[in-house]
Formats: structure tokens, C-alpha cells, sequence
């Protein structure tokens, strides 16, 4: 547990660090210019951009299915590669064993994206 | 303690340094392409235009359209630059110049920017303006897509290399840059490819395309908002060329020049391609880009992963 606190901890110090960072940039961009802008509103200028024209209707509409499915497949194939990353580590040192157990669930998963594409999911009609 | 607060500040210097010379680089690309002159008044060669810039979007009034959704209306523009400030943390400008060499550097970094997806499809639900809603859909959907052949290729160095940490991968080339090898050139081309689609650019341009959709996901965002998109924009640029240079182009190893200037001109390399085909290719349709990120990218990837794979072992 020591040892864990002692090599780990700066780093993680850095990464917060370093997100605690990003956010005063934007924040004092946005400071700055607060203090120096004009602030004018008024109705016509305030209204959602529709290339002039009155608005019509609500923006957030229902949107086609297709989206998710592709959101469902990415998932899929986001869990894989983190699974493959510790074995990309040490493939060399484990030798063929190890590079057929992967090859065969890289092929699983092959056979999974193939099934997707003939069953029409990866189709944008 | 004092040391990380300087490596911080100068890395948000370079940061905005960076990405105002790429804009009047941009500009300058653009118009040397199209026979036209570009941005000529302010300072030689218009050099300063960017500065100009910076103090008019200064200037701007923040406009807030009627009817968005409060919070992340306010929250995208953090989004997509706070990922980019900390994407800073382990790139490796030389041998020296790194903030620190983080032991899963490769694994931070594409988790890092790719939360740039939540700022863009935020800006698009949050704007209340259809255009925008069309934008950040298409784009979430463009950049979760070519992250999967993106990682796949990823995956192909860190097996040649046996780490995950920035520096670790550059020591692995020191005799021969990766890009060299067979299995690896094709991993680079299915990188750089799908690289450009996670930034956004031509000819996967399709989220923010100006003839359909005005500006896609920041068409409502003006003044500073607008900036920080903009500021985001062309660092990912940067970012994506850096690892590119790292992982495929040796990073700043090279002979007579020092480390950090062989790095700059690697990253501004690739850069300057993404800018050439930006003024060059047409753009894809949106049913196009996503059959070739699923149907072309992505097997060619997991065939690379298993043949490539087995040469390795060879």
C-alpha cells in the first residue's frame, strides 16, 4: 500500500493538476471577456439561428435509430480493445499461446461484426 | 510543486501560441492553394492576423439563444479544451521536454481526447438550434465510429513496442522508426485516416459542413465560447500529429538537429498535410464515411492486428 502511495500518487497529483488547469483557462477567457463585451440583448437577436426565417417547431425531435445501434456496436469494440491492451503489453514475451487464445477472440469478435453487417445494422439508409 | 505549475503554464502557452499560428497558417495554406494572397495587412505577411483575431472575439457580445439547455450550453466549451490542456501531460517534445512520462501514456492519451465527443454533442443538444442537434449527432457518431480502427492500429505499436509510456515507444526506435515495417506502415495509414475523421476535417467534414449545416454543433456560440471551440479544434490537430510522430515517426529522435525541433517539425509535418487535403479533397457523404469506418477501416484493421500479430512472432 506504501508502495503504491509512493509511485502513484504524484502522478495522479499531475493529472488533476492538469484538468484543474484547463478549467481556469476557460474560466478566465470567459472572465476577461465578460468584463470587456458589450451586452446588448434583445428578442430577434436572441432567437435560435433558422437562416432568418421565424422558427418553427422544436429543435429536439426524435431522432433515427440507426445512431444507436452504431453507439451499441462502438461500445462493443471500445471494451475489446481495453481487454487487448494488457495482453498488447506482454505478447512477446508470452509467445503463441497467448497469441492464438487473442486470435481466437479477436476472431469471435469478427464473426459478431460480420453477423452486425449482414443482419443490416452498419447499413445508413 | 513549483515545477509542475511552470511545466502547466508553459504548456498552456505553447497551447495558445500553437494554435494561433496554426489558424494564420491555415489561412495562409488555403490561399497559397487557391492562388489568392491570404491575410496580408496586419504584420508581415499578415503574421499577426491571429492577434488581431484573439482581441475582436474578445470584443464579441456573448449571445445566448433563446430556449438552451442551461448547463450544457455553459459546460461544452470546458469539454473540448480541458481534455486538450491535459492531453499535454505526455507528449513528448524531447528526450527531456515531457511533463511526465505517465507509465500508461498511450492509454491516457486516447481516453483523454475522445471526452472531446461529450463537449460536441453537448453543444449540439444544448443550442436549441437544429443545425446544431444535426451536427453534434453526426459527429458523435462519425467520432466514436473511427475511434474503434484508430485504437485497433494503436494497439499494433504497443505490441511491437511491449509499453504503454511515450518515451518507452520512442527508445523502442531507436533503430528504425515503426513506420518502416510493413505491418506497422498500414496500422500508420489506418491511424492518420481515421485521426482526421476524430478532428473533424475535410473530407470528414460532414458534422459541420457550411453548405447544409452553417457551422454544425457551435453554430449558436459566439465570442469567447466560439474561441475556446476554435482554440480545441487546432490543438486536436496538433495532438493527433503529435502522436502520430511518436508512435510512428520515431518522435524527436533524428540526427544533427536537437529532439525538440525534430518533434516540431514531425507534428507540423503531418499537419501541414491535413491542411493540404483540406483544400484539396471533396467532401464524403455521411452514409460513405460511416460504411467505410465499419465496413473497409475496421477489418482491415483486425486483419492487420491478427497477420501483423504473427509476424511479430516470427
Amino acid at each position: 500500500m506504501l508502495l503504491l502511495r509512493q509511485c502513484m500518487l504524484p502522478d495522479y497529483l499531475y493529472i488533476i493538476f492538469f484538468f484543474l488547469l484547463g478549467i481556469a483557462f476557460v474560466a478566465s477567457a470567459f472572465v476577461v471577456s465578460w468584463a470587456l463585451r458589450p451586452k446588448a440583448p434583445n428578442p430577434a437577436k436572441n432567437s435560435p439561428y433558422e437562416c432568418g426565417e421565424i422558427i418553427k417547431g422544436d429543435s429536439r425531435i426524435q431522432f433515427n435509430v440507426r445512431y444507436y445501434l452504431f453507439a451499441l456496436i462502438f461500445v462493443i469494440f471500445d471494451v475489446e480493445i481495453l481487454f487487448t491492451m494488457p495482453w498488447a503489453i506482454v505478447f512477446r514475451q508470452l509467445g503463441m499461446v497467448a497469441y492464438l487464445e487473442m486470435a481466437a477472440f479477436i476472431l469471435v469478435l469478427a464473426a459478431g461484426l460480420f453477423y452486425a453487417w449482414k443482419k443490416g445494422a452498419l447499413q445508413w439508409q | 510543486m513549483m515545477t509542475m505549475v511552470l511545466k502547466g503554464l508553459s504548456a498552456l502557452g505553447f497551447i495558445a501560441v500553437s494554435a494561433m499560428f496554426l489558424i494564420w497558417l491555415e489561412r495562409k495554406v488555403s490561399a497559397w492553394i487557391q492562388n489568392r494572397l491570404g491575410p496580408m495587412m496586419t504584420g508581415f505577411q499578415g503574421t499577426l492576423q491571429p492577434i488581431a483575431d484573439t482581441i475582436k472575439l474578445l470584443l464579441k457580445e456573448d449571445i445566448v439563444p433563446k430556449g438552451v439547455d442551461f448547463l450544457s450550453w455553459w459546460l461544452a466549451p470546458f469539454f473540448v479544451t480541458v481534455p486538450v490542456v491535459m492531453a499535454f501531460l505526455v507528449i513528448p517534445f524531447s528526450s527531456k521536454w515531457i511533463v511526465l512520462d505517465l507509465n500508461v501514456g498511450v492509454l491516457y492519451i486516447c481516453s483523454v481526447t475522445s471526452l472531446c465527443v461529450l463537449g460536441i454533442f453537448m453543444a449540439g443538444w444544448g443550442s436549441n438550434n437544429k443545425y446544431s442537434l444535426l451536427g453534434g449527432m453526426r459527429s458523435a457518431a462519425q467520432i466514436i465510429s473511427y475511434e474503434v480502427p484508430l485504437l485497433l492500429s494503436v494497439l499494433l505499436v504497443v505490441m511491437q513496442a511491449g509499453t504503454l509510456s511515450m518515451q518507452g515507444i520512442i527508445h523502442a526506435q531507436a533503430h528504425g522508426w515503426f513506420i518502416l515495417k510493413p505491418q506497422l506502415a498500414l496500422a500508420f495509414l489506418i491511424y492518420f485516416i481515421s485521426a482526421t475523421a476524430e478532428v473533424n476535417r475535410v473530407p470528414f467534414d460532414i458534422p459541420e459542413a457550411e453548405s447544409e449545416l452553417v457551422a454544425g454543433y457551435h453554430t449558436e456560440y459566439s465570442g469567447m465560447k466560439f474561441a475556446m471551440f476554435f482554440v480545441a479544434e487546432y490543438t486536436n490537430m496538433f495532438i493527433i500529429s503529435a502522436i502520430a510522430a511518436t508512435l510512428f515517426l520515431g518522435g524527436w529522435q533524428g540526427p544533427w538537429l536537437p529532439g525538440v525541433v525534430w518533434f516540431l517539425i514531425k507534428a507540423y509535418g503531418l499537419i501541414f498535410v491535413l491542411m493540404w487535403m483540406r483544400w484539396t479533397l471533396p467532401r464524403v457523404r455521411m452514409d460513405q464515411m460511416m460504411s467505410f469506418a465499419w465496413k473497409v477501416l475496421t477489418p482491415i484493421a483486425l486483419l492487420n492486428l491478427l497477420v501483423g500479430g504473427w509476424f511479430m512472432l516470427k
